[in-house]
């Protein structure tokens, strides 16, 4: 499986919602995500993928869309 | 010698107006002078805390000293080893010198701490979380220098908004270019204005004209059930107005100010009286405090709860986490029996927020949704904060604790 499909994956289990028709929307502003969902994503990302990201690194500007965590993925793994 | 409030009075804008001027010829020039900037910093805190305020001064000195040497003396240390108990050991003694400003008072009857000073919880916000980025690695190149100035930052160090060490420095290191610059005049110069309206015409409307009036009536009316009375619910709106317009229009001054400094110091609010949830609210109200809540208290005890597997729910972990966060953000607003109060009514409100928007997730079609929906969130929110402002304002302490 690749990083995108397992991140989608993560993200589809965490928010209960199927997010690949909207990979644009921000999942703040519709509610799908928030602190406590932020800090699941990071511990799976950890887990599946073996990717490490120390909460100080979570800039939620730049984590706030399903492309956007995606693309960070990718260039930490 | 001279002795000012932060931008508590015409002489202090005036000066201020003064010493910006210079500085800003130079960033229209491209060019950052630090002798400059150091030293209307300077001119600056020693209006704050000179004077007859002198003890307070020193005492900022001997606080800041502290502070670097234990930031430093981490970094240095951070570049070799990751030991845990020596993390958790600087964290604890960061906090010592506000720990004891804070707890002084409950214990010495009232008394003031004599190491305390006008911005120490600010900044140690400010000293704790370079530590927090040191430990992550996120933070790699500290130094000295900027960490003064970060710290010493003299538009914000009385009350913030709480500014980022990494996000300081990216201003801090650069200058903007002139068109970029102009646009941070333009907005610098409009919140300073707004500022205006705010602190000198609505919060002294609402606080120094109308509050005490209230206060006096609610007093006279007390004998009811739990000494309630309509006076009293004017209070809790009053205070409530007062203390936003006077926070947020004191916010404005430190973020207009830093703009035309070139510095993009974070918002700290942002419509608060729209939120049509706590949750919602908590992202516009004192957002800088908040979001250095969430991101170095919430999330971390979130994260370390869900890694070592103490709560077999995400759900009981974030509510616990909700609780143990606002309660620390009561005692951070002192040690009296209503900021601790304040601080569970929100962990509380939390909880219920979520567990509310959870049910509403699963009921999607059956709950409506309309603009009478909306209004009537908005509505609920602001009485819910307001009524947290009347514990928070210790009003209650005084009509059923008082003769």
């Amino acid at each position: 499986m690749d990083i995108k499909e397992t991140v989608l994956n993560i993200l589809n289990d965490l928010t209960g919602n199927d997010v690949s028709g909207v990979m644009d929307d921000n999942l703040f502003d519709s509610g799908l995500l928030d602190s406590m969902g932020s800090v699941q994503l990071l511990l799976q990302l950890q887990s599946e993928l073996g990717i490490n990201v120390p909460v100080s690194e979570f800039e939620r500007s730049e984590w706030d869309t399903p492309n956007k965590i995606i693309s960070k993925a990718e260039s930490l793994a | 010698m001279l002795s000012f409030e932060p931008y508590g009075n015409p002489t202090y804008f005036a000066l201020l107006g003064v010493a910006l001027l210079p500085l800003m010829i130079g960033l229209l020039y491209g060019k950052r002078s630090r002798l400059y900037e150091t030293l209307i910093s300077v001119f600056f805190l020693l209006l704050t805390f000179g004077g007859p305020k002198w003890t307070q001064g020193v005492a900022l000195i001997i606080y800041i000293l502290y502070e670097v040497a234990l930031t430093w003396g981490y970094a240095v240390y951070r570049r070799q080893k990751n030991s845990g108990p020596i993390f958790y050991l600087m964290v604890i003694l960061a906090i010592i010198p506000l720990t004891i400003v804070k707890v002084t008072p409950a214990v010495d009857h009232g008394q003031a701490s004599l190491i305390g000073f006008l911005g120490v919880s600010y900044l140690t916000f400010r000293a704790v979380q370079t530590m927090m980025e040191t430990r992550d690695g996120t933070l790699k190149n500290y130094s000295l220098m900027t960490f003064l100035q970060f710290m010493l930052f003299f538009p914000t160090i009385s009350s913030g908004p709480i500014d980022r060490y990494r996000r300081f420095e990216k201003d801090y290191r650069s200058v903007p270019s002139r068109e970029k610059y102009l646009g941070m005049i333009q907005k610098g110069v409009r919140y300073i204005f707004v500022g205006f309206l705010y602190k000198f015409i609505l919060a002294y409307y609402f606080g120094t004209m109308l509050m005490p009036k209230l206060a006096i009536m609610a007093m006279h009316s007390r004998g009811g059930f739990l000494d309630l009375s309509w006076p009293v619910l004017g209070y809790m709106y009053a205070y409530s107005a007062d203390l936003f317009f006077d926070f947020a229009g004191y916010s404005l001054f430190a973020v207009g100010t830093s703009y035309i400094m070139g510095i993009e110091t974070p918002m700290n609010f942002n419509q608060p009286w729209k939120s049509p949830n706590i949750k919602d609210f908590w992202n516009r109200w004192h957002i800088t405090l908040s979001f250095w809540f969430r991101d170095f208290i919430y999330m971390r005890l979130v994260f370390w709860f869900m890694k070592h597997r103490v709560f077999k729910k995400p759900t009981t972990t974030a509510n616990v986490t909700y609780i143990i966060n606002m309660l620390i953000m009561g005692f951070w607003h002192g040690v009296t029996w209503y900021y601790i109060t304040y601080g569970l009514f929100h962990g509380v409100a939390l909880v219920v927020n979520d567990a509310w928007l959870r049910y509403k997730k699963k009921h999607r079609a059956s709950i409506p949704h309309n603009g009478f929906t909306q209004a009537f969130a908005i509505f609920l929110t602001a009485n819910m904060v307001c009524f947290s402002f009347l514990i928070f304002s210790g009003f209650l302490d005084k009509i059923w604790f008082t003769k």
